[in-house]
């Protein structure tokens, strides 16, 4: 190791600045958790509701309540105060300096959890029944839009937060690069701050306007260019801070060193730059975008797969890594020696399985002739629970395990419990999911709430019987796992308090840690430029067609 | 500067590489050479005013014109409107193995379409006509799903297509 690694690892962080950074993490996580705790109950309800199995609970208007409101919770409050709590930690602990403003930071919270509740509110009491992807003309109570445009913006602070640490680190360290967490967390910010401008214009210029009665219509084209411009980085966004846990945990809790850390830049790098302008591919199937965009958004996509293949042989090769250290021999040998008492070894290498299966889902899906077979069919619900209930939860559920005890000084609770609930996840998701694609294949829409209707198919309902029925069993033990999840945190803050040094946040180290990269892997302006450029390439025609092919807009509808 | 990559991580990336070729090819192949493409015409219509002869795209999705016809080259197609809760008309006949032409107009919000082992699968967006054309190989009854949520009875949004033998279609055609 060489000198001037040691020195900036010898600088400590005041205690003040530790405290402060943990209350922040620990109430960001707090509602992520809660969103999640309370929007579990409800995906378990979604499956037996519209299995048809207890006539007595059938009733469209719950169920719509119930699945906008489970969407809403688990794909944008749980996912973004997770990575916010998460990326304030990073940022702190890794670039060994203090956060550059709490209140700052405090700010952005409060307005990001005061739109959740303007959000809230109207989910549950039904008056924003048009689901996570309300797609207009349908159009919610307004408070819905501006709660959703508030949790949008409060996560902008942590965004800029992030980006000005780092900015600030790079010029008190000049030469140095960044520490990898630390890049792949600060690019995690940009991307979001990039890819949420779609969503951000759709509900400040159309959807809010719409539903106030500023405006009496808006043309549904434009916002669905708009909301898809968002919608695929956005997953993105979510599975950063997992790839971040393999790369930059995962490797000392099994017991080795990451295998590289320049390509992992290099990952980093590209996840940034392919993930946002595809988003078309949620377009594949709409009148409103000409074929040859779809086919450019095609080429980006398959793109992106390749730094999540990156991701995989490093992740698997530092696992072999771990694994011969602790004296595995052989060619798999390694993979028996691993210490799967570990959470977070355990939840990566489930992880990784979880991601290989659904990549190759992703494929279908970004085919631009095989997209038809699937869209919208229960494949794509079936899809994306395996990716991000399954692949990046379970990362979430590691990264809070390893961070309780150093967060709120409690000793986890029961080791031999984090692991069954880990496994119960694990299993829980194949019994879900697998049933779930393969009613997409054989023709059950997404969205249903009942299947009366279809009964005059009457051969074709009964096929899909014994899918829907399996899948209340992997619902079940989803729920199990999920509250076991929550009630482990509860118990932890009941423990004995741990000692300091274990409180101590260390990153690991790679093989050969790289003294410095090559300028393009510590930059931040030059890709920010390079998204600039890549974005108004894919999405400036798009985008501005709406303003000459003349739509007669439409109206706001109910539902 | 070079950065340091393991000769087995090099072998791992040109792997990738090559399967993201491949994948792009492939795709390629089967929309260059097969003319396999999604629904992507863009085309504006007013969903206000479908029932009229006024207004931009007027008149073809009027009452009167629904339905299965065959255009003076041959081409079946069928003109459908989507409209909370149903597709109408109701039950559309067309025969098998045939290039059959849909086009398809929302009267009110976001709907999308979707017959169950075909490719026959479009959203319906307001403001503009949705075009697939699509071959059925199978003979039989088969299900038109409204595959987008639109409204809490959405999952009562159906319709029927019965695929008949092609001599039986044109008794059909000759009877109306
Ligand atoms: C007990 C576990 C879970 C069950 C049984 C469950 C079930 C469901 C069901 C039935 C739907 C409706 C899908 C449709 O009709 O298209 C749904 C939607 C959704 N779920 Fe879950 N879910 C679970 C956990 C999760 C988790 C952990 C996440 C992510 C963290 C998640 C994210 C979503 C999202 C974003 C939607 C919105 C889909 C849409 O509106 O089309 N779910 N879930
Ligand atoms: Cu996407
Ligand atoms: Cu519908």
């Amino acid at each position: 190791m060489t000198e001037s690694t040691l020195s900036s690892r010898d600088i400590a962080l005041s205690e003040e600045s530790t405290n402060t950074t943990n209350k922040l993490a620990f109430w960001n996580f707090f509602i992520a958790f809660a969103a999640f705790a309370l929007a579990l109950p409800m995906g378990a309800y979604q499956v037996l509701e519209r299995s048809g199995m207890v006539p007595a609970i059938e009733n469209a208007a719950v169920y719509y309540a119930s699945t906008s409101t489970h969407g809403v919770l688990m794909a944008y409050v749980l996912s973004t105060f997770f990575i916010m709590g998460f990326g304030y930690h990073t940022a702190v602990h890794s670039l060994k300096q203090k956060l550059w403003s709490p209140t700052f930071a405090w700010a952005g919270f409060w307005i990001a959890a005061i739109g959740v509740v303007l959000a809230a509110i109207p989910l549950l009491t039904g008056h924003a029944s048009v689901l996570y992807t309300f797609y207009p003309p349908e159009i919610a109570h307004p408070s819905f839009y501006i709660g959703a445009a508030l949790l949008v913006v409060g996560s902008w602070f942590w965004c800029i937060d992030m980006v000005v640490s780092t900015v600030t680190w790079k010029r008190a360290n000049p030469g140095k690069p960044v520490p990898l967490v630390m890049y792949g967390t600060v690019l995690n910010a940009m991307l979001w701050l990039w890819t949420s401008i779609g969503v951000a214009s759709e509900v400040l210029f159309q959807l809010i306007p719409v539903s106030m009665g500023w405006a009496d219509s808006l043309d549904p084209g434009l916002s669905r260019v708009l909301f898809s411009e968002t919608l695929h980085a956005i997953v993105y966004f979510w599975l950063f801070p997992c790839y971040l846990v393999m790369y930059a945990i995962l490797p000392k809790e099994a017991g080795g060193k990451l295998f590289s850390d320049e390509i992992a830049r290099v990952a980093f790098v590209m996840l940034f730059i392919f993930s946002v302008p595809i988003g078309m591919h949620h377009l594949y199937m709409d009148p409103i975008v000409a074929a040859g965009w779809k086919l450019l958004h095609m080429f980006g996509t398959f793109m992106v797969a390749v730094p999540t293949l990156i991701t995989g042989f490093t992740i698997i090769a530092t696992l072999e890594i771990a694994g011969r250290l602790r004296g595995g021999k052989g060619l798999f040998g390694w993979l028996k020696t691993l210490d799967y008492q570990n959470p977070v070894v355990l939840a990566s290498v489930f992880s990784l399985l979880m991601l290989t299966v659904g990549g190759w889902g992703g494929v279908i899906n970004a085919s631009y002739s095989l997209n038809a077979l699937v869209h919208n069919t229960q494949w794509v619900p079936g899809h994306f629970h395996l990716i991000y209930g399954g692949t990046t939860i379970i990362m979430y559920f590691a990264a809070a395990y390893w961070l309780w005890p150093k967060i709120t000084g409690h000793q986890l609770f029961s080791n031999k419990l984090v692991i069954t609930q880990l496994w119960l996840w694990f299993v829980g998701m194949w019994i879900t999911t697998i049933p779930w694609h393969y009613l997409g294949i054989i023709g059950q829409p997404r969205r249903v709430d009942t299947l009366q209707a279809y009964q005059q198919s009457e051969e074709l309902v009964r096929s899909w019987d014994f899918s829907m029925l399996i899948m209340n069993f992997g619902a079940l033990t989803l729920l199990v796992s999920g509250l076991l999840f929550v009630y482990i945190l509860f118990m932890t803050s009941r423990q004995p308090m741990v000692s300091d040094s274990e409180r101590v946040v260390s990153y690991s180290e790679a093989i050969h840690p790289p003294l410095q990269v090559p300028h393009l892997l510590n930059s931040l302006s030059f890709w920010n430029w390079a998204m600039l450029i890549y974005l108004v390439a894919s999405y400036g025609y798009p985008v501005l067609q709406f303003w000459f092919i003349g739509t007669p807009e439409s109206p706001a509808w109910g539902y | 500067m070079a950065i340091h990559i393991d000769p087995l991580e090099k072998k791992w990336i040109i792997m990738s590489a090559a399967m993201v070729l491949l994948a792009w090819l492939i795709i390629l192949y089967f929309a260059a050479v097969k003319d396999v493409h999604p629904p992507s015409n863009v085309e504006v219509i007013d969903s206000a005013r479908l029932h009229l002869d006024s207004g931009i795209g007027g008149g073809e999705f009027a009452e009167d014109k629904l339905g299965v016809r065959q255009d003076p080259d041959g081409t079946i197609v069928v003109t459908i409107v989507a409209a909370r809760y149903g597709f109408y008309p109701q039950h559309v006949e067309v025969p098998v193995d045939t290039p059959v032409k849909f086009r398809m107009a929302s009267f009110d919000v976001l709907h999308g379409v979707l017959i169950p082992f075909s490719n026959m699968n479009t959203m319906i967006v307001p403001g503009y006509i949705a075009e697939v054309t699509s071959s059925f190989t199978q003979l039989g009854d088969f299900p038109v799903i409204c595959q987008e949520y639109c409204g809490l009875a959405h999952a009562y949004m159906y319709g029927m297509i019965k695929i008949v033998p092609k001599d039986e279609f044109k008794l059909i055609a000759r009877a109306n």
